[in-house]
């Protein structure tokens, strides 16, 4: 197992950068989630890591070891392909030992490191079949297994689930974090499933453009998201993001007023700066307590556990999640509790509280 | 997809009857036609036909100049396409390392597929010429003394390269879509499983493209054995001696040249049994070696 150090990162395919500035350390026996949206550069920096794409600044470290001119198969990772990757024309069996035979281990040691990874993975009962002859999980199993035998110093990957139905996602998600915990092998996983990012974490990374938006445990990136990228892009449904004037100590919109209890603005805001108010669906409560709106509703949807509420307020959409069962009026009244607001600059999207 | 279905139950034979018609025209009834004539025997005027059994075949099966273009064209037809097949293959491997002007590239080795036969034979024969051409001048440059008129292994090497030449258009057209069919992720995680450039060629490449190999092995023996009568008349005219004389053009000697119409059509007969046969042993073994 090994730490993996990211130095000032940068990736270009001769016009802009891919990717650029990234640094962030992962301690050894981290699950790190890579999350944005597509195009962000996530998968880019994971074949980074893997040496499936050059560097073209910076320094990528495993271990102490600096990587940047090791080949993949030098750098003593294994990687989970988003289409598993499986060699097609080969058995379960000898999809597993390829790389271990590549790397001159002898034919005991293969088969004990078989057996286990066939046992832990379930996958015993399929090790001379073909891969065209498994179903979707079953070669996602495989594909872990190929990664497992090889005891690599890290484990990569790159949006493993996003070919399973949904179901099956949600249990090989929870598989995937328990075998990697259970291991306590160092992981990088990709992907654009915000669920699947919270819920696998030790850390988030969220990108964006190429760049860290913010790293932090789930929790901080949900509860405060350093911009209002991603306040919108962590949470389901999405934080709203209302733009609003600081009017006089209070946040106009349209021809609501909203009056701040003291000390959430920070001071030395000028006069009418343009702000945006971040607040989650999920935060609303259908009562007035002094903070909130009156809201115009335009329907709602159904979730059977919550109803999701769409309005219009002052000109602007706006979300709210209440308990199911609640009743909804054409116009109502919601409020939010001020430590649920969040503001962010309109010019920078940079979180203000 | 909607599937359509025709209500009228003539309509489907009227659209297909132009297909079925040149079908029957130009190969059913030709074809039967030197069945038949495969077991008559002519008079050397033409004048009288007698029928006479499986006679031709056996008189055929005792010819040695018969057994001799067997062994020529089963030499003629493995060098072919093997050198067609490697050639192919490399110029695919080759195009997928090159970055720029893939295009340009492929359009450029498409182009001798567009060549007919006899005149890409007549291109090969200028350049091997042995008195005007360029090649046979530089191997002299190498103390070699080409000339296919006269030695039956210098023949030989001109028409398979003759033959082959355009036939690598064809095997790199398709090398070329069996390897883009390949998905990149397989070589990456070969990559990182520790296989190097030659061990993932032969371990990876190779295998995925059995397939298609297998395919252009067939459809290039069936070519070296009926398509290449122009190359070998426009360049050496099945000699020296008989050393270039395969099947093929064989059964245009005896039967044109020869008029020997009867000999020639069991000729015929033979040499499409050898390529239905082959065909099929081939398939049987593409369905079942090669699955994946």
């Amino acid at each position: 197992m090994a730490a993996i150090t990211l130095k000032g990162l940068g990736k270009s395919y001769g016009s802009g950068y891919a990717v650029e500035g990234v640094d962030l350390t992962i301690a050894d026996g981290e699950f790190v989630v890579l999350v944005g949206p597509s195009g962000c550069g996530k998968s880019t920096l994971l074949r980074m890591i893997a040496g499936l794409e050059t560097v073209t600044k910076g320094d990528i470290l495993i271990g102490e070891r600096r990587v940047n001119d090791v080949e993949p198969a030098e750098r003593d990772i294994a990687m989970v392909f988003q289409n598993y990757a499986l060699y097609p024309h080969m058995s379960v069996r000898q999809n597993l030992s390829y790389g271990l035979k590549n790397r001159g281990m002898s034919k005991a040691e293969i088969d004990t490191r078989i057996t286990k990874a066939a046992e832990t993975l379930e996958l015993g009962a399929y090790l001379d079949r073909k891969p065209r002859a498994l179903s979707g999980g079953q070669r996602q199993r495989v594909a872990m297994g190929r990664a497992i035998v090889r005891e690599p110093q890290a484990f990569l990957f790159d949006e493993p689930l996003s070919n399973l139905d949904a179901k099956l996602r949600v249990t090989m998600r929870s598989e995937i974090r328990q075998l990697q915990r259970r291991l306590g092998t160092t992981s990088v996983y990709v992907t654009h499933d915000q669920v699947e990012a919270m819920t696998l974490a030790d850390r988030l990374v969220v990108l964006n453009a190429g760049r860290i938006e913010q790293i932090g445990s789930p929790l901080e990136v949900y509860t405060h998201p350093a911009s209002a990228f991603v306040a919108s892009f962590i949470g389901a449904p999405a934080m709203n993001l209302l733009p609003v004037r600081l009017m006089s100590g209070a946040l106009a919109m349209g021809d609501q007023r909203i009056d701040l209890p003291p000390g959430l603005l920070p001071p030395g805001l000028p006069e009418g700066a343009g702000l945006l108010l971040g607040i989650r669906p999920e935060a609303a409560v259908l009562a007035d307590t002094g903070l909130g709106f009156d809201i115009a509703v335009s329907h709602v949807e159904e979730l059977g556990a919550a109803r999701i509420v769409y309005g219009q307020v002052g000109g602007q959409s706006l979300v709210v999640q209440v308990q199911a069962g609640q009743d909804i009026a054409p116009q109502m009244r919601v409020s939010f509790p001020a430590a649920a607001l969040r503001l962010f600059r309109a010019d920078t999207g940079k979180a203000l509280t | 997809m909607t599937r359509s279905t025709f209500n009228h139950r003539l309509l489907p034979w009227v659209l297909l009857a132009p297909q079925l018609a040149v079908t029957a025209v130009f190969f059913l009834w030709p074809a039967g036609q030197a069945f038949w004539q495969s077991f008559l025997r002519q008079d050397p005027f033409g004048l009288k036909t007698t029928f006479v059994g499986l006679g031709n075949y056996a008189a055929l099966l005792a010819d040695p100049y018969y057994r001799s273009a067997l062994w020529v064209t089963a030499e003629f037809s493995v060098a072919t396409a093997a050198l067609s097949l490697g050639t192919g293959l490399i110029l695919a491997l080759a195009l997928e390392r090159t970055l720029r002007m893939q295009r340009w590239y492929t359009t450029l080795l498409v182009w001798p597929y567009a060549v007919a036969p006899a005149i890409s034979g007549v291109l090969w024969w200028f350049l091997f010429n042995p008195s005007i051409g360029i090649l046979p001048w530089l191997l002299k440059g190498l103390g070699y003394h080409w000339d296919h008129g006269l030695k039956s292994g210098d023949a030989m090497v001109l028409v398979v390269i003759a033959a082959s030449w355009k036939q690598v258009s064809y095997n790199f057209l398709f090398f070329v879509a069996g390897l883009s069919a390949i998905p990149a992720s397989l070589y990456e995680a070969a990559a990182i499983d520790s296989a190097g450039p030659v061990r993932r060629f032969f371990t990876i490449t190779l295998p995925l493209l059995a397939p298609t190999g297998f395919f252009l092995v067939v459809v290039n023996l069936v070519y070296t054995m009926f398509d290449t009568f122009a190359v070998i008349d426009a360049t050496t005219k099945g000699g020296p001696g008989q050393s270039t004389t395969i099947l093929v053009y064989k059964v245009y000697q005896d039967g044109f040249v020869g008029l020997n119409l009867g000999s020639s059509a069991a000729q015929s007969v033979i040499l499409m049994g050898i390529v239905v046969l082959l065909t099929v042993i081939q398939f049987r073994v593409v369905e079942r070696k090669v699955e994946y």
